[in-house]
C-alpha cells in the first residue's frame, strides 16, 4: 500500500489583495468624507422621521441651545460677500466701529451669539479667549430687543433675492418660549417657511405614514 | 499569519572555506498591524461621516393676520387641541373646551398615548374637517414640539396648526400637574 503523505497545512495566507481592498475602502471614505464645521456650542437636535436631506445651500441657521441662547449663522456656498455686507451695514448703522480687518474675520466666525453693541468686544478678542469666552446669545426675548430680527432683515438684503434656507437647529431640551421667539423675528420679516434640523428616525410600525411609504407614495 | 521569514536558508551548497554565505532575505513581511491601522481608519471614517447627515423637517407658518374674516375658522367637530406641558406630558380635548364644568373634556396623555387618541380622531373625522392645534406652553421643550409636529407626519394629518395657548388652558394643565402629584 502506497503510504498516504498528508500535505503540510499552510498556515501563512497571503493577505496582499485583503490589504489593498482594506486600503482602497479606506480611500473612498477619506475623499467621500466632509468633516463637520466647529461648533462653538454643542447642540443635540431631536430626531424625525422626515427623509429630507439637508441641503448645503445659502441659508441662515438658527440655533438654541439648552440654555436658551441664540446663535446666528450665515451659511454661503462660495462667495462670502453677504457675510461681508451684512457687517458693514450693522457697522456703519449702530456705529460698533469695526476696523475692515475685523468685518473681514467676520466671515470666519462659525456662530454669532453676542448683542450687537458688544460684537466689537467680541472680535478684538484672540482666537484662545474667544474658546474660553461663554457667549449670551443673541436676544430674542421681546420685540422692542429683538436683535434675531434685525440680522435676519440685514441678512435678507444682503442675499438680494437669492433663495434663502431658513434653518432651525435646537437642542432637545431647549425651552419652547424660545422657539416661539425665534419664529416671531422670521415672521416680522414675513419669513413663514422653515426647515427644522433633525436626526433621522425610523417611522413607527402599523402608522399611516409607514404604510404609505411601503406603497411608495408617502414622502 | 504571515511572518518575516528571517531564517537563513542553510540548505544551499557549501561555498569554499572563507566564502561567507550571502544571507537571503525574504520578501514576506508581517502586514498584520497595518491592516488593523487601515481597518481601524475605515471604522472611524464610516461613522463620522454616515452619523452626521442631519435631515430636516419642514415648518410652515400661517401669515399673522389681524383680519378676523381672513382666519382659517375650524370646524368645532373637527378640532383636536393638543397641548403640551412640562416632563413631557400631553393634555388634548376635542372640540370646544367646556370650561363651565371644569374641562371635563379636558384629559391627559403622554407622547405614547397621542398616537392612538390622533388615529383615533382621524377615523372618526371626515378628512376635510380635521384640523389639529397644537399648543406648547411655557414649559414645554423643542423637543416636545418637534416630536407633536412630526407626529403629524407620522399620521399624516395634513392641517394643524402651532398657536399660542390660552390662559385657560394653563391653568388647567397646572391643576392637573398638581393633583398628580
Amino acid at each position: 500500500m502506497p503510504s498516504v503523505k498528508i500535505p503540510k497545512h499552510v498556515t501563512e495566507n497571503d493577505m496582499t489583495p485583503f490589504v489593498d481592498i482594506a486600503f482602497l475602502i479606506l480611500t473612498f471614505f477619506i475623499m467621500a468624507t466632509k468633516f463637520k464645521p466647529p461648533e462653538a456650542v454643542e447642540i443635540n437636535p431631536p430626531s424625525s422621521v422626515s427623509s429630507k436631506e439637508l441641503e448645503q445651500k445659502d441659508g441662515l441657521l438658527i440655533s438654541m441651545d439648552k440654555d436658551g441662547r441664540v446663535f446666528f449663522t450665515m451659511q454661503v456656498e462660495k462667495d462670502p460677500a453677504p457675510i461681508q455686507a451684512v457687517m458693514q451695514n450693522l457697522n456703519t448703522e449702530r456705529n460698533l466701529g469695526l476696523t475692515d480687518a475685523e468685518i473681514a474675520a467676520f466671515i470666519k466666525e462659525p456662530m454669532v451669539g453676542v448683542p450687537i453693541a458688544q460684537l466689537k468686544q467680541y472680535m478684538g478678542l484672540s482666537e484662545e479667549q474667544k474658546k474660553n469666552f461663554k457667549m449670551p446669545g443673541i436676544p430674542v426675548e421681546d420685540s422692542a430687543t429683538n436683535e434675531l430680527f434685525i440680522w435676519i432683515r440685514d441678512a435678507k438684503s444682503a442675499f438680494a433675492g437669492r433663495p434663502i434656507n431658513y434653518m432651525i437647529k435646537g437642542d432637545n431640551s431647549a425651552k419652547y418660549p424660545t422657539f416661539k421667539n425665534v419664529i416671531s423675528a422670521f415672521k416680522r420679516n414675513n419669513e413663514n417657511k422653515f426647515k427644522l434640523i433633525t436626526a433621522p428616525e425610523d417611522v413607527p410600525e402599523g402608522t399611516d405614514l409607514f404604510k404609505a411609504r411601503r406603497e411608495g407614495s408617502g414622502g | 499569519m504571515a511572518s518575516l521569514d528571517t531564517g537563513g536558508g542553510d540548505g544551499g551548497h557549501k561555498k569554499g572555506p572563507g566564502v561567507k554565505k550571502a544571507k537571503k532575505l525574504s520578501t514576506r513581511l508581517d502586514m498584520t498591524p497595518m491592516v488593523d491601522l487601515g481597518f481601524l481608519l475605515i471604522t472611524f471614517f464610516i461613522f463620522t461621516s454616515t452619523m452626521s447627515t442631519p435631515t430636516t423637517l419642514d415648518l410652515f407658518m400661517p401669515k399673522d393676520t389681524e383680519k378676523d374674516e381672513e382666519l382659517n375658522k375650524a370646524k368645532e367637530s373637527g378640532a383636536l387641541t393638543i397641548m403640551l406641558g412640562k416632563d413631557n406630558n400631553v393634555y388634548y380635548y376635542e372640540g370646544q373646551l367646556s370650561v363651565d364644568d371644569a374641562g371635563n373634556n379636558f384629559k391627559s396623555t403622554n407622547f405614547k398615548g397621542i398616537r392612538d387618541v390622533i388615529i383615533n380622531k382621524k377615523k372618526s373625522t371626515p378628512p376635510d374637517d380635521l384640523v389639529i392645534v397644537i399648543k406648547p406652553n411655557e414649559e414645554a421643550t423643542y423637543k416636545n414640539t418637534v416630536d407633536i409636529l412630526d407626529e403629524m407626519t407620522i399620521n399624516q394629518v395634513k392641517r394643524f396648526a402651532l398657536v399660542e395657548i390660552l390662559e385657560v388652558e394653563n391653568e388647567l394643565i397646572k391643576k392637573t400637574e398638581e393633583s398628580g402629584q
